[in-house]
């Protein structure tokens, strides 16, 4: 029994202690909720829930839309950012600074809530997708910056000295030598982002984004279900965040290789 | 080769790595820089690359005078091969690709013609077994005879050791010296900063003694190690082969 729930640092864990250690992981958690929501005083109605499927699919796409969109926009503002904060010109590396700090520094509610209602307002912007996806990719391209800058500056010395040697120019030490290492370091921490940025994106539901927790939050508002409006949302977020942090998982095992 | 320098001079922050170099190296072919650590010899040889840019004077190669701008400087360190103290080699890419990445990208190779040339001096140094391994695959010594093969790989006008065997073991230290003798047999130019007193007396034809940034003594190896005049030389020699 004891082999069943154990495991030895260093040893590879046996299929048969990883089933049956889940499974006592699931039973213990299923006894927990049931507890609690038996004690629960609540009449259920699925019914209602289950005649707005639509809505929650839109919702859950448009998620998926919003993020993808999202982690390819930031990914691009992240790149510029971390080339910026190491310009040799200096306005422009404190700007990247203000830009990463500021965004860190402050919640993504007030974010989304500034750009949407002052700055596009401001430039006329109306789209509240477009919105939208810029807010998040600015939000997440701080932290990819900071990723991407980490990446570039754990290129050895050494190595850029070897690049000057063998005669590469600057441009070709970023794509020859620089880009292809950070790119396998970064693949890991940017499925963990990629996750974040599918849960941020409920946020935008307060400018009225049509996303999954906003068409969750309508379907409450039309059934005053509210367990039954929110319990799917659980799940759905889950779908798509579970698969992209075990992708994250396998893709870190396969990268790593020793330097 | 020849090589001559004019009033070099070389400062990091308040020290003062080289001062006032002048010195004419007549027709050499192996040229070995040694001297204590922090003496200079190092910044020298990155002049001499063109990976450090003195502050005052210049120097000469073959009679031709090394211009400082960065495009110049791009164009000399494209027909030398320098060789560092350890980690030469990009991790990301293979022994092979490391050799074939530089004739593709500076030196206008196709992709076949690098691999093929970079496959037959890796069959011709022993390497072939190795090629298609990542450096972190690669004993030290290994990852400098690549290294060395890179550097040899694009026809280089002459190679630059900068203490190539400092971070190996004695076995790989002696793999890495008689890799650097063959070269030196094939009749290839080089210039050696090294540790290694007994080697730069056997395979330099010339050596430069550099300690405090000025060349304290030069001359021919043969001369220069049998009769040191200079006392700080006398010193050093006394020093490095007490044990």
């Amino acid at each position: 029994m004891k082999r069943l729930v154990t495991h030895t640092d260093g040893q590879p864990v046996a299929v048969a202690a990883r089933v049956v250690s889940w499974l006592l992981v699931a039973l213990l958690t299923a006894a927990l909720f049931s507890f609690a929501f038996s004690q629960l005083q609540y009449g259920w109605n699925w019914d209602a829930i289950w005649q707005y499927r639509q809505k929650f699919l839109q919702g859950w796409l448009m998620t998926v839309i919003i993020s993808a969109a999202a982690l390819v926009v930031s990914l691009v503002i992240g790149l510029l950012t971390a080339l910026a904060r190491r310009s040799s010109f200096l306005p422009l590396r404190y700007l990247a600074v203000l830009y990463v700090e500021t965004i860190r520094g402050t919640p993504l509610l007030v974010q989304i809530l500034i750009l949407f209602y002052v700055v596009a307002n401001a430039i006329g912007i109306e789209n509240r997708y477009v919105v939208g996806v810029i807010t998040l990719s600015l939000f997440a391209g701080a932290y990819l910056a900071e990723m991407i800058r980490s990446g570039i500056e754990s290129i050895r010395d050494s190595q850029l000295e070897s690049a000057r040697a063998i005669g590469l120019t600057r441009s070709q030490t970023y794509r020859y030598v620089i880009f292809p290492q950070v790119v396998r370091q970064l693949i890991p921490p940017l499925t963990g982002q990629f996750a974040s940025i599918i849960k941020d994106s409920s946020l935008l539901s307060i400018i009225a984004v049509s996303e999954f927790t906003l068409n969750a939050q309508e379907v409450n508002a039309f059934t005053y279900s509210t367990l039954e409006s929110y319990l799917p949302l659980a799940v759905g977020y889950l779908l798509l965040t579970l698969p992209v942090s075990l992708m994250s998982r396998a893709l870190e095992r396969k990268f790593h290789y020793a330097t | 080769m020849r090589l001559e320098f004019c009033g070099l001079g070389k400062q990091f922050g308040e020290q003062q790595a080289l001062r006032d170099v002048t010195l004419t190296i007549p027709e050499f072919q192996s040229l070995a820089i040694i001297g204590p650590s922090g003496g200079g010899k190092t910044t020298l040889l990155r002049i001499i690359a063109g990976l450090e840019i003195q502050e005052k004077g210049y120097l000469c190669i073959n009679g031709q005078r090394l211009e400082v701008d960065e495009e110049a400087l791009l164009a000399h360190r494209r027909t030398i091969g320098t060789v560092f103290q350890a980690y030469n080699l990009f991790p990301h890419l293979t022994a092979l690709e490391n050799v074939v990445l530089p004739l593709v990208k500076v030196h206008g190779f196709s992709e076949r013609e690098a691999r093929d040339t970079a496959g037959a001096l890796f069959a011709r140094f022993q390497l072939a077994g190795h090629a298609h391994r990542r450096p972190a695959e690669l004993s030290g010594g290994q990852q400098q005879r690549v290294a060395i093969v890179r550097a040899i790989a694009i026809k280089p006008r002459f190679l630059l050791f900068d203490e190539p065997t400092s971070a190996l073991d004695p076995e790989m230290t002696a793999e890495v010296l008689d890799f650097i003798a063959e070269l030196r047999g094939e009749g290839r130019d080089l210039i050696i900063v090294t540790h290694n007193m007994g080697f730069a007396r056997e395979v330099s034809d010339h050596c430069l003694f550099i300690a405090a940034g000025e060349v304290q003594e030069a001359g021919q190896s043969s001369d220069l190690f049998r009769k040191p005049h200079n006392p700080l030389l006398v010193n050093f020699l006394a020093k490095v082969l007490r044990y």
